[in-house]
């Protein structure tokens, strides 16, 4: 923040006045004031701030989880005692076959599930970036070439060929980031096919063009950073579809691999015993449900925000 | 009107080389999509870290019957015509023998296709039946409770994880209450007292007047059928709704109010016509999902289609089922989206 002059003073509103300033003296001033504007129109959505809301609790729940969990998620208790017990005070929500506490390995899933969802979208986005702006900017056989590699992969029903590609590449919670990765990059390329396709003609890319900037630099540095913000919303609005996909992975037992605390593992164990228990395989669902939830209400907030267009 | 007819008699014979246009271009991209499927399945096929040869002769085999067996399955020619012959047998329809069933892969296919078609389809028929009018109705009560009701359906329905549900279905409807039969397509018991025709049970057991068999069938199928049925409700009504609001906001409905046509009949018969042809693209897509959906859902009910082949075969290691089912369900998905595709062009004048 160097060089715009700080009225930083007790009172709110000079801070405001800042932040909406028409006419902004730095990068950064111009920056927060967009960025207050969002966050303005996003907060007056109550759904989207309990979206927001459940992702940070997540978020914090994956750090602090040796802090909140009160036992361990992997070493069970008595097993002639403490096995498959009903939710009490002493196990808030039950145990399972192994005795371990159920809330434990909630708490602990967090972390594989941000894992998951964070890797994919590391992977996944970048390609979709770079696929979508490289074949919208370069255009003719580029072009035609790559749109029909990722026309193939979104014929694809996406837990199927995510399936087909962890059984060749055998179960484990990797092998099931890379192929779901491998799933969800399409539409991202699609996406950012369409807003360079709109970007490519703009003056300030002949503007950029005729100062002689090379392709590579105008596409990393111009295109790019104006395909972000649609991109973020439908990778936020994704993020749901990739943890219930994972979780499926997880079910059918070609995720996460036991002993790992994996909320669609979880799951599938609690089906043995789930006329009697109904708990064990019950309340990880439910941790899968709010999750994907929050993520849904955060993207369709941010969707109106970022992206007025494609909101109804 | 008049000129509209006018027009389109003027215009037949260019209309008509448009369209064989647009169908060479349909082929042109059916082609290139199955041949992009059969590539990913055929590459998929050989990073398997398991070696096929081995499978078949054991570890311990002499080298030279290693090296026969595997010319005998042509591991020795170039992968390109490795791919080649692949090809040629995919086309045939021809995808090698299930490890597991030792029935060729097709022959399975054949067989548990029909019990995914016939949930699919009932799926299908219940998210249509129940979401287009729900949608209909948030679109014109917007705001309303029943607005409010069809978003948190719909958002339910894109955060449930829908082998949950199912467990939890089968839970309350098939353990606790006893409402619903339980998984399975059929009690054993019924099972003999029809010879299966179209491999549809509902069809079978109705033509054939098995009507205790029919019921029996209708109460294995409810239950999966509506969990299938929800997730397409979720996504028909809110794709209803956005169509039909787009569509209120038109001038030709301001028009047909000020002719004094009733409500009713604006919304029936103007509005939703035009929005039927977007939400007919909606629906063929709902229906390849349900495809994709159902394999977990036939896991859980034990449904004996194609969704419960696959991840038994997957299971199993057996390869050829796994890559074989997965390429019919591939093609299935493309033919529905290029059939959805071809009905917006036929129904929509303005796409001619």
């Amino acid at each position: 923040m160097t060089g715009a002059p700080l009225p930083l003073t007790s009172e709110p509103s000079g801070m405001r006045a800042w932040l909406l300033s028409p006419e902004p003296h730095s990068r950064w001033q111009a920056r927060l004031g967009r960025f207050y504007l969002g966050w303005r129109s996003f907060s007056r959505n109550p759904l989207a701030v309990v979206g927001l809301g459940i992702v940070i609790l997540l978020i914090l729940v994956a750090i602090f989880a040796d802090v909140i969990a009160p036992y361990s998620p992997v070493t069970g208790g008595d097993l002639r005692t403490q096995r498959l017990l009903p939710p009490s005070e002493t196990y808030w929500l039950g145990t399972d076959d192994q005795a371990r506490d159920i809330f434990s390995r909630i708490v602990h899933g967090s972390r594989v599930t941000l894992f998951i969802v964070v890797l994919v979208a590391l992977i996944a986005t970048p390609i979709g970036l770079l696929v979508g702006t490289v074949s919208g900017y370069l255009g003719g056989w580029v072009d035609t070439v790559l749109m029909r590699i990722t026309d193939i992969f979104l014929a694809f029903p996406r837990l199927i060929l995510a399936l087909a590609f962890v059984a060749a590449l055998g179960p484990g919670i990797e092998n099931a980031i890379i192929a779901i990765a491998i799933t969800s990059w399409p539409p991202y390329a699609r996406i950012a096919r369409a807003e360079t396709l709109m970007i490519r003609n703009s003056d300030f890319i002949a503007a950029v063009k005729l100062q002689g900037a090379s392709t590579p630099r105008i596409i990393l540095g111009h295109v790019v950073p104006l395909c972000l913000s649609s991109l973020i919303v439908r990778v936020t609005l994704d993020m749901a579809g990739i943890i219930l996909t994972a979780a499926g992975l997880g079910f059918l037992g070609l995720g996460a691999q036991p002993p790992m605390p994996e909320w669609g593992a979880m799951v599938a164990t609690g089906r043995n015993y789930l006329i009697d228990q109904w708990w064990v395989a019950a309340m990880p669902g439910i941790a899968i449900f709010v999750v994907s939830l929050g993520f849904n209400l955060l993207g369709d907030g941010l969707r109106d925000v970022l992206d007025p267009k494609a909101a109804k | 009107m008049v000129s509209a007819v006018m027009n389109r008699g003027g215009g037949h014979a260019s209309a008509l080389r448009s369209s064989l246009k647009n169908v060479a271009q349909f082929v042109m991209v059916l082609m290139t999509t199955l041949l992009g499927l059969a590539a990913v399945t055929f590459f998929i096929g050989r990073v398997v870290p398991i070696d096929p040869v081995i499978a078949i002769v054991g570890d311990r085999a002499p080298a030279q019957v290693y090296e026969r067996v595997r010319q005998e399955l042509g591991l020795d020619l170039p992968l390109i015509q490795q791919f080649w012959i692949y090809l040629k047998k995919a086309v045939t329809g021809d995808f090698g023998n299930s490890v597991l069933t030792t029935n060729p892969v097709m022959t399975d296919i054949a067989n548990t296709f029909p019990a995914t078609l016939e949930l699919a389809t009932l799926g299908t028929l219940i998210g249509v039946v129940l979401g287009v009018p729900l949608g209909i109705l948030a679109a014109v009560k917007r705001g309303s409770f029943i607005d409010q009701f069809v978003r948190v359906l719909g958002l339910a329905g894109y955060s449930i994880p829908i082998f949950w549900l199912g467990l939890m279905g089968l839970l309350v409807f098939y353990a606790k209450l006893g409402w619903v039969a339980g998984p399975g397509r059929l009690d054993v018991t019924y099972s003999y007292l029809y010879t299966p025709v179209t491999n549809i049970v509902l069809l079978d057991t109705a033509m054939q007047g098995q009507w205790d068999a029919f019921w029996d069938a209708v109460s294995h199928i409810i239950l999966p059928a509506c969990l299938l049925g929800y997730f397409s409700l979720a996504y028909i009504s809110r794709m209803t709704r956005s169509f039909m609001l787009n569509e209120l906001a038109q001038e030709y409905v301001i028009a047909a109010r000020v002719k004094g046509l009733s409500e009713m009949r604006v919304i029936w018969r103007h509005a939703l016509r035009n929005a039927a042809v977007p939400l007919i693209t909606v629906i063929a897509l709902s229906y390849a999902n349900l495809l994709e959906g159902s394999v977990l859902t036939e896991t859980i009910f034990a449904w004996p289609g194609l969704g419960q082949y696959i991840t038994n075969s997957l299971q199993n290691a057996d390869m050829n089922a796994v890559l074989g089912g997965t390429l019919v369900i591939g093609t299935a998905f493309v033919l529905l989206n290029l059939v959805s595709d071809l009905l917006y062009r036929l129904l929509d004048p303005r796409t001619r």
